[in-house]
């Protein structure tokens, strides 16, 4: 048998591996967290997940109104189990052309003995829709605050753009209300110094 | 041994007794053995609580525990199973077997080697001391999905911690595996002659490094959402609790080959060895290995196609998730070709290889079925999904370590295993471990979804059935303690090549093999060798 070196290895060598093999670890701790805004873009570009953009588009009247083209929307509620409010759209549903304005309302009660202050979160579905439907006004937009026992009816002002692929006819409008706690709690205070 | 061509020094070294030899330790063979005892006695305590899940599951109605221990039970047993007796079973073999399989005298960073091992008994002790807590164990399973997960004790905490440490533990475990297989090969021994073993492992090592921080970051971002205030995955604070599902599916569908390429290393070295010839296929099987792991990037959706999301995006997972069934046949294929006109033997590791081959494939067909979109829309979330991972995870994963078990026990112990008991103790399980799962197929195409403690009436017989199974095959394990055991304290002397056709370094060394082998590295290509080796691949 040949003579053979000892098995040595430097330990220069086996840092070498140690420090790339944990920056690559350290990288995958941050890959995971950068999937939260690669997520949220591709939420974004794609619709996907229902989500419209957050705030107001800019006022946008197109031109064109395809009045030949009728498309259902319909509209629907749900309230967090923590917020003490009804939640309701006056109106279930409405026939739309896309390319004109329309405006309809939700209706919100507060039935606690609290002033409350609560955000809703809107989805539109079929996720592919959700590019083409939007707000230009919006309770969603905003918190909004309900003295004890108050009704208000909030607005919504959207358009159905002309160009919602043609085999998507029925398009809805979902919003959840959750109580947002810090906000609520502020005005408790502010009203019980 | 052959000859005194190769020199073995005995232990040179003076090394400590008692608790603190095992305390201290940096030679991988004990190691080794500490994560094979560690993975052992986890396996009885996931055991234990599938058994409770059984036994509530024998009747309709609630019969035993509260519905909220049951789920505390599924949740628990999955997290048990997967991260303290299968992962923990891989690493211990790979510690024992890797350098004596390359020709190395130890792992590259023996120290770390025992950090990564000590670490792991204060995180089950994290884990399990949950149970103990006011408010219980994690009980949303062992995905813990927002908002469930979030919705439990303050226990979660404990919880989360303990999966921080295990990854620590995991990641230190693989970084020590590529430095050892990328710096410490015998002279001569390329990539392409590395047993299929250690190249299963080496991916696998990658695919660790690569996924459990991603596992430690979507678990701490329920940890800040639940105590710290942020709002990741709550919907009313701009988040998404669909996110969470994306992060940890990213993380989950490479954990599950993580479980399995080196359950196909450990068959791949076995059915060669009892069929008398070289591995068929070799250069295939290393690329198949890697495609696996590649493609284990880009199907994670798969889980999760009833959230919702782009016909294109489940087309594409849909597709990509068959196009893992082509490597995974190239491996089944090329393990029935080694068979093929071989002269085989059927010994208890080679018995358990061969169960391995036939119902992991079973496990492979109803992964094909899950990863039908429209289908999967009816299979999802029932006992159809807890037949096939169990399929994969029981028959494949831990009949693979049983097989490996057997296959190197003469090797640890220097003694033969009681031959009759093994085929016992294998034909017990192969035997229950059907009459455990098989039903359950049934019983989620009928619709009986999974994580309940009671069901409807009509899923009584197969329930009965299943859980008789289950409770057969658990008590069958006690005799495998009783072989390991016996063969432990004494028996016929094993050889150094202990079976007849073996191939490769780890059969050149003395039996049982010395603290340390390998001081001097072997020549793999001189001649004693090659007759004991093949050559290796």
């Amino acid at each position: 048998m040949k003579t053979m070196q000892p098995n040595k290895v430097t330990m220069g060598s086996r840092l070498k591996y140690v420090a790339r093999l944990s920056g690559f670890a350290v990288a995958m701790f941050g890959f995971g967290y950068l999937m939260v805004p690669l997520y949220d873009k591709f939420c974004e570009v794609t619709g996907l997940g229902g989500r419209t953009a957050g705030g107001p588009v800019a006022e946008y009247l197109p031109t064109e109104e395809d009045t030949s083209r009728l498309v259902t929307v319909h509209f629907d509620s749900n309230v967090n189990s923590s917020l003490p409010w009804y939640f309701e759209p006056i109106e279930k549903t409405m026939k739309v052309h896309p390319g004109r304005m329309y405006e309809t309302m939700y209706r919100a009660t507060n039935y606690s003995d609290q002033p409350v202050v609560a955000q809703a979160v809107p989805s539109v579905a079929p996720g592919q829709a959700a590019l083409f439907f939007n707000k230009t006004e919006c309770f969603c937009f905003t918190e909004q605050l309900l003295a004890p026992g108050e009704t208000k009816d909030m607005p919504v002002r959207f358009f159905v753009h002309p160009d919602l692929p043609s085999d998507t006819n029925l398009v809805t409008l979902s919003y959840i209300i959750y109580k947002n706690e810090d906000a609520t709690a502020q005005q408790v205070v502010a009203l019980n110094p | 041994m052959t000859d005194a061509t190769l020199a073995h020094h005995d232990s040179h070294d003076h090394h400590p007794k008692g608790l603190a030899r095992w305390l201290f330790t940096t030679n991988h063979k004990e190691i080794g053995t500490l994560y094979l005892v560690f993975s052992l006695i986890m396996f009885f305590v996931g055991g234990a609580m599938a058994l409770v899940i059984r036994a509530e599951l024998f009747a309709p109605g609630l019969q035993l525990v509260h519905p909220e221990f049951f789920n505390q039970m599924t949740t628990m047993h999955a997290l048990v199973m997967i991260f303290g007796a299968v992962m923990p079973a891989f690493v211990g073999l790979a510690n024992w077997m890797v350098p004596l399989m390359i020709g190395a005298p130890d792992m590259a960073l023996p120290r770390m080697n025992n950090w990564s091992f000590w670490i792991m008994p204060f995180a089950f002790t994290l884990l399990l001391s949950t149970l103990f807590m006011p408010s219980g164990g994690p009980a949303s399973g062992w995905t813990l999905y927002p908002p469930l997960s979030l919705q439990g004790g303050n226990s979660l905490a404990f919880v989360i911690l303990a999966i921080h440490l295990m990854g620590i533990s995991s990641i230190m475990g693989a970084i020590n595996i590529i430095a050892t297989i990328l710096n410490m090969r015998a002279p001569g021994m390329t990539l392409l002659r590395m047993p299929m073993f250690v190249w299963t492992w080496l991916i696998t090592a990658f695919l660790l490094i690569a996924v459990m921080p991603v596992l430690a970051g979507a678990v701490t971002m329920l940890l800040t959402d639940r105590f710290f205030g942020t709002s990741f995955f709550n919907a009313a604070g701009g988040g998404d609790p669909v996110l969470y599902q994306h992060i940890f599916w990213f993380f989950g569908h490479p954990e599950v080959y993580i479980m399995i390429l080196p359950a196909f290393g450990i068959v791949s070295e076995i059915i060669p060895t009892f069929s008398r010839k070289k591995l068929f296929g070799y250069t295939s099987m290393v690329y198949a290995t890697a495609s696996i792991a590649f493609l284990s990037f880009i199907v994670w959706a798969h889980h999760m196609f009833t959230v919702g999301m782009p016909l294109g995006a489940a087309l594409f997972f849909m597709y990509a998730t068959m196009v893992i069934a082509v490597p995974t046949g190239v491996k089944i294929f090329n393990w029935v070709s080694t068979m093929w006109r071989g002269s085989m033997t059927f010994e208890t590791p080679m018995l358990f290889a061969l169960g391995f081959v036939v119902l992991f494939t079973i496990g492979g067909l109803s992964g094909v079925m899950l990863a039908i979109v429209p289908a999967d829309f009816q299979y999802h979330d029932t006992y159809f999904v807890v037949a096939h991972f169990h399929y994969v995870l029981v028959t494949g994963a831990v009949f693979a370590i049983m097989a490996s078990v057997y296959y190197w026990l003469p090797k640890w112990t220097g003694h033969m295993y009681n031959e009759t008991l093994g085929k016992v103790h294998f034909w017990w399980s192969a035997f229950w471990v059907n009459v455990l799962f098989f039903p359950q197929h049934y019983l989620g195409l009928a619709g009986m979804p999974r994580r309940i403690p009671d069901y409807a009436i009509q899923f009584t017989e197969f329930n009965v059935i299943s859980s008789i199974g289950g409770f057969a095959f658990g008590i069958g394990q006690l005799l495998f303690v009783y072989i390991v055991w016996q063969c432990a304290r004494g028996g016929q002397k094993a050889t150094d090549g202990v079976w007849e056709g073996a191939r490769g370094l780890e059969w050149t060394v003395p039996s049982p093999a010395p603290l340390h082998t390998f001081d001097t590295p072997p020549d793999i290509d001189h001649p004693d060798l090659v007759a004991h080796t093949g050559g290796t691949q």
